[in-house]
Order: C-alpha cells, then structure tokens, then sequence
C-alpha cells in the first residue's frame, strides 16, 4: 500500500499536460525533491543546458518547474529524463488542478492593500500635521488645503481598495443576511461622506485616514487569509498530482498506451500489471489475481479475482497482471453509492457557521443600533444633525471590528504554518475552529491507526533455515506478503534459489538442488490446514517436508500506542473498522480502545457518527479508505493520512503526511490552542470597546484618538497572535 | 506656505513611485515564490554565456 510511487503505478504521460502554442511548449511539474538553492539551480541549469529549452523557473513555495522549450527541438520525455538524471522524480502536474483556488483572489487583495497602504501613509502624513496644527498656529485655509488633498487621496483609494468589502457586504444585504463586511463598509461609506461635506464646509475634524487605516489593516487580515488557503491548497495539489496514475488502455489492434483515468469509457480494455491500483471499475477478462480492498473496504485479507469477477477501482493488483473490460458507472456500484452516502451527509453538516459570522450576527446590529441610539441622543440633547452624525461615525469607526478582521486571520496563518511543517495540511478554512470542540475520536483501523502493511507476526517460531530459505523466494515477488517476509531477514544474506517462478493467485516455486520449494497458499504447497488464520499467511514446503506456517498481521503506526495513550485522559476514543472481527479486536486490544466495533459498512459508520452526536458528542473521524469518505463527511471535523483513497483525501478537512500518528495529537492541541489565543483578541478587542465607545458617544473622540486607539488595538491582538508561533519555537527547542 | 505647495506634490509623487514599484513588482510575479527568492541569493554566479535565465 505504501509501496514507493514510481513502481506501483505507471508515470503519466507528460505529454497529456503539456500546454502548446505553435512551437512553444510549457509544462509544469512537481518535484517534491526540490528543499534548497542547490536543488534550485542544479534543476534550472540541467534544464536550461538541454537543446530546445527556452526557460525553466523552480519555484521552491510550491516545489514545481514551470519549463517551456521548443516543440521542434524537444519532447516532453526529455524534460522529464533530464531531470531523472539529475536525480530529481518529476510529475506532470494538470493545469486543471490550478483554480481550485481563485489566485486572482489574492493578486487582487494584494494590489487593494498597496493601494490603501499607499493611501494610509500619505492622508496620514497630512492629518498629522493638521492635529499638530490645531495645537499650534495652523491657519484654516492651510488646514483646508490638508483636508482636501486628504480628499482628493483618500476617495479614490477607498473606491478602489474598499471593493472587496463592499462587494462582499451587497452579496450579504442581497441574501437578507449580516456579515462583517456590513458594518465595515458602512462605516467606511459613511465617514468618507460625512468627511466630504465637512471638508467642504471647511470644518475642523474629517475621518479620510481612519477610513483608509482601517481598510489597510482589514485587507492585511483578509490577504493572509486567502494566502494561508492558497498554500495549503497547492500542497494539497501536489499531493494528487503525485498519486495520478495512468491507466495502461489496450487499442483493438493489441497495441497499448498511457492515458489518463478520467479518458476512460465503458467498454475500454485495459491492463492492470501487479502491484498497481485499478483505475475504473470492470469486469477482469483475462488473468488471476489477488485484490487488496483494504482501502475500499476496510478490509485487511486480499480477495482472489479469475475471469468473470467484478472488481473496483481504488483496489490494489497484488500479484498477476489483469486485463480488465470497463463498466459503466452502475448505480448500484459501491462508488455511487459512497457518493450518495456522502452527498447526504454533506447535507447534514451545513449547519455550522464560523465563529466570526456567530460574532458578527451579533456584533453587526449592536453596532447600528449604537450608533442610531447616539445620533438620536444629540438630538434629544439639542445639537444639529452635523455634530451629531459625526459622533456616530466615531462610534462607528471604534467599534470597527479590526481584532476580528486581523487577529482572526493571523491566528490562522500561524497554526496552519505551524502544521504544514509538521505535515499537516489544513484543508478547509474553518477546520482549525471545528476541530477546537470535538470531544471524541473514531478511528478507523486499516491505514488509520496502521500502516496497511503486513508485518510477519511469527519469526521466532520459525528455524532461522526456513525464513532465509522463504525470504530469498520472496525476493522475486511483489506482492506485500513477500516484500514482508524480505523485510523480516533484515538484509541478511539470503540462500541462493536458482530461478523462480511465480504463478499468480498461488505462489513460487523455486528448484533447489533437485528439491521442490513452494511459498504461497495453502492450496499451492497442497495442504489442507485445519488451524484458520486471523490474518494474511503463507506457507513454505521443501519437496516432502512438513509446511512451514508464516502469519502476518497489520503493522500499526509506530507511535500509534502512546498516541492512543495519551488521546485517551482527555477524548473519547472508538475505533470503527470495516475488517473482520478478529482482526479488529486484535488491534482494539493492542491499543487499549474499549469501544470497538467490527465489519460495519459505510452507512453503519454513518449512524454510529450520527448517534455518537446525538449523545451529545462533538466527533473527529479519522479515516484512510474509500469506505470512510462518507463518515468524514458526516463528522463534525475529519481527517485522513496522505496515503488515503482520493476521494476520502478530498472529503477529509486535515490531511496528515508521515507515518506518525502524533500528527493527530499535535493538531488537535494547535487548534484549541489557537482556539484559546482568538478568544483572549476577542476579549482585548471587547475590553478596548469598553473603554473607547462611551467616549465616542459622549463625542470626546477626535480622529487624532480613533488614530491612536485604532493601531493600538489591531497591534495588540495581532502581537498576541503571533505567540502562538512563539509557543511552537518552545516546542521545537525541547523536542 | 510657499514651501509647501513644492513639497507636497513631490511628497506625493514620491509615494506614488512606490506604489508604482509595487503594482510593477507585484504584475512581474516578485512575490510569486517567496521562499524561492529567499534561496536564490545563495546561488552561484551564472557563468558568463548563460544568458537564458538571466534573473537566476
């Protein structure tokens, strides 16, 4: 299952993905080898050293080499070699994968933010020297020439850069909700005009740079946002990029080609060699096998496939290779099934709301009826509509949700960079919020809390003899058993065996010295075994001599106890495998997990979520295979390793590479730890309206005050956010 | 008040240099591959004929 990439499956044609423009040809490729400016420059010149390439730029945030070169000169395969010879693997990435996430997006925040920085510093330069002038001998045709360049800097650049707010807040208003973006650009819209009229009424206080300021904090928030996002989806991106896989299609004429898995059509023939994953769903038509199901069904023990068997796709080929008749996407197929299943439980989820927009449902109309609340007060007290507006301006311009616009999002930038270099990917952007409240974890078992990769359970059973004599066997196959027992020896010089055959659903059989040697099943070495199996085995006999048994087990992770351990003294933990009885119990056991349960089927898994939650219960799912993607999706929050199926990677909102399973652990702590720092920047945020809005609303604030209190309060929440990076130094320094 | 009406103009036309050489260095993909840039300045100098990637 984890077998290495470049074997279990045959590389993508580069040139499916090669974007052409008469001669000029471009490519982009992944290369997750790619770490430091060595690897940087020994990647470009190798390329750019190659006749017919005209550019190649690394780009070492996303670990990709776009390359462009001249069709005439040069082939996609070249590229692709050249690089193998630098020892660098390279994988065609897909164009179409790009736009998952809008780069626009980000271009656009960033040139908005320039723009209201630019703005900012300049209104800003001008309203100082109106403050100081005021204390001073200012007189009020110079004041008014400030005001009116102000004007003149400040309107353009809160029509342009104010956009995204504004845009944001008519969608809100449109769908008769409330956002934050209502009361920002409210308050922006209305200090702007109210600026406007004073300045021409040549009047003392205009609000042009708290507008502005304020639009150049919120855009810092919103662009570290996107940015967050964009990064992890590109990692995300490789990551598929770097499982794609080819499926090998058979023309009528007998000849063969690599083509990518979504050209597939009902009909087509294909062939599956061993140790590749099937890429469609069919009908085998000619060959033996074994299938591994595990990361569709959970299931541990591979099944046995002849002519005339119905396999699916996401299953491994163990050990013969399989010509395979595609069928068409049957209703009845478990796929369309898991993706009924999962649309369903989508449905189920949509509830959730990010603590923000909770705020903000709040926050928004306490706002407006403070600020009409203090308009009508002047008036009750007897001062004109001028004065009065502008009080409620201030209290608009106070209350200004900068600790929400800015500390949210640096909160999140800091734990999801934290993460990503433990490996964990934060995939959905309220993830880290979501996962801040589970209080219980299901664990699924194959690839989840083990590795998927069988472990020879009884070698200190066996004579030293037989096991070199079984491993150098083994050597000759692929299949997982085999590479198990190769493992075992440890390296140790294995026995000689001659030549090896391996017939495919049975075993090998090797001759040495005049001596009929067997590894396989039961029925290869033709024996009838009353003892059943829990797990995987294989048999060894030499000519005549009684069998040898050699039995495996699912190996777990290798910090999969201590995690467990540690989970347990704060979570519910419950472990939910789609395996056998046996074998689940085994694992339970081993991990100490009272609460387990065994052969339970995608909607099974469903409902036990579903009424772990209606107990009151806030869940994590963690779960590799394609029979989890339901419950990750039905979960309150969910995980899943690299290694998982495609589709449940996709449904799963953290995705955790390396074979530890701290990584869970460590997520989990990150996010109620930045659960923790966002609640003590609502509480600063909260504490410093206290303060600031009775005085709004007594009229005691001037823009030299909104200034001051504005920076002082966004500093603070975004300084208290930036502690959390601080606390993963600590870390680091003790580990 | 006289010195004023020279510097603000060149006040603000200097800042508006710098947004230009923002937007410019923003539009020319500068910030494209951040921890990339941070690598380059390690690189070896390029032999002289070398003229394809000339930024490296």
């Amino acid at each position: 299952m984890n077998m290495p990439q470049s074997n279990s499956a045959t590389p993508l044609d580069a040139d499916l993905f090669v974007r052409r423009e008469k001669d000029n040809a471009q490519l982009d490729l992944v290369v997750e080898g790619m770490h430091c400016a060595g690897c940087m420059q020994k990647i470009e010149r190798a390329l750019n050293e190659l006749p017919g390439v005209k550019s190649a730029r690394c780009n070492l945030s996303t670990k990709r080499v776009a390359v462009s070169w001249d069709a005439s000169q040069a082939s996609s395969d070249d590229v692709v070699a050249r690089l193998g010879q630098t020892g660098f693997d390279a994988v065609p990435f897909d164009p179409k994968l790009v736009g998952a996430i809008d780069e626009n997006e980000s271009t656009r925040l960033l040139r908005a933010m320039g723009v209201a920085g630019f703005a900012a510093a300049n209104v800003m330069l001008l309203s100082v020297s109106v403050w100081s002038g005021l204390v001073s001998d200012m007189e009020t045709e110079t004041r008014g020439l400030f005001h009116w360049l102000s004007a003149l800097i400040a309107l353009p650049a809160v029509a342009y850069a104010g956009r995204p707010f504004f845009d944001s807040a008519l969608k809100a208003l449109k769908a008769k909700s409330m956002n934050m973006d209502v009361p920002i650009s409210l308050a922006v819209l209305l200090a702007c005009t109210m600026s406007l009229v004073q300045t021409i009424q040549n009047a003392e206080h205009v609000y042009f740079d708290a507008s502005i300021s304020l639009l150049f904090f919120l855009l810092i928030g919103r662009y570290l946002d996107v940015q967050t996002r964009a990064k992890a989806c590109s990692v995300a991106q490789n990551l598929l990029a770097l499982r794609a896989i080819a499926a090998t299609l058979v023309e009528e004429d007998g000849s063969t080609r690599a083509v990518p898995v979504d050209h597939l059509e009902p009909g087509m023939m294909i062939i599956v060699s061993a140790g590749q994953r099937l890429p469609a769903d069919g009908i085998v038509t000619r060959g033996t096998s074994d299938i591994d199901t595990s990361l569709v069904t959970g299931e541990s023990l591979p099944v046995s496939a002849q002519e005339g068997a119905q396999v699916f796709a996401g299953t491994l080929n163990l050990s013969g290779p399989l010509h395979i008749r595609v069928s068409a996407k049957d209703e009845a197929s478990l796929l369309s099934e898991i993706v009924r299943l999962m649309e369903a439980a989508e449905q189920g989820r949509a509830g959730y709301v990010r603590l923000a927009d909770r705020i903000a449902r709040i926050y928004a109309p306490a706002v407006h009826i403070l600020a009409a609340a203090t308009v009508a007060l002047w008036f009750i007290l007897g001062a004109g509509w001028q004065p009065a507006v502008m009080n409620a301006i201030a209290v608009l311009i106070i209350t200004c949700p900068c600790a929400l616009g800015l500390a949210v999002p640096v909160v999140q930038v800091v734990a999801s960079g934290r993460l990503l270099k433990q490996g964990v990917i934060v995939k959905a952007p309220d993830a880290l919020e979501r996962l801040a409240n589970i209080d219980a974890v299901i664990f699924d078992k194959t690839g989840t809390l083990t590795l998927g990769v069988p472990e020879l359970t009884n070698g200190h059973e066996i004579s030293d003899q037989n096991l070199h004599l079984a491993a150098s066997l083994a050597r000759e196959s692929r299949h997982p058993l085999s590479v198990a027992l190769v493992a075992a020896i440890d390296g140790t010089k294995p026995v000689d065996t001659g030549s090896v055959s391996e017939t495919p659903g049975f075993g090998l059989e090797a001759n040495i010295n005049g001596d009929r040697v067997r590894l396989g099943s039961q029925r290869w070495i033709e024996h009838a075994s009353e003892e059943t199996s829990e797990g995987p085995e294989l048999w060894l006999r030499r000519a005549d001599d009684t069998p040898v048994q050699f039995r495996f087990a699912d190996q777990l992770r290798p910090d999969a106890i201590e995690t467990v351990d540690h989970l347990r003294k704060k979570l519910d933990l419950a472990l939910l495998s789609g395996d056998t009885h046996a074998a689940t119990k085994t694992v339970a056991e081993r991990l100490h997990i009272a609460h387990w349960e065994a052969e339970k089927t995608p909607g099974d898994k469903i409902a036990l979520i579903k009424q772990t939650e209606d107990e009151g219960h806030t869940v994590l799912m963690v779960g590799d295979g394609l029979n989890d993607a339901p419950a990750l999706k039905a979960a309150h929050v969910s995980m899943s390793p690299a290694s998982a199926a495609d589709i449940s990677q996709t449904a799963a909102d953290f995705v955790f590479q390396g074979k530890a399973l701290r990584a869970v652990q460590d997520t989990i702590e990150t996010a109620k730890l930045a659960r923790a720092l966002v609640f003590q920047n609502f509480a600063l945020a909260f504490g410093y309206n206290l303060i600031a809005v009775p005085l709004a609303v007594a009229g005691y604030v001037t823009p030299l005050i909104a200034a001051i209190a504005m920076s002082a309060s966004s500093l603070t929440v975004t300084l208290n956010a930036l502690r959390l990076n601080l606390k993963g130094r600590a870390d680091t320094w003790t580990r | 008040m006289d010195a004023l009406i020279l510097l603000i103009p060149i006040a603000l036309a200097l800042g508006l240099l710098g947004l230009a050489g923002f937007l410019w260095s923003l539009k020319s993909g500068q910030y494209d591959d951040l921890d990339g840039a941070a690598e380059r300045i390690l690189f070896d100098d390029e032999p002289a004929d070398d003229t394809k990637n000339g930024d490296a």
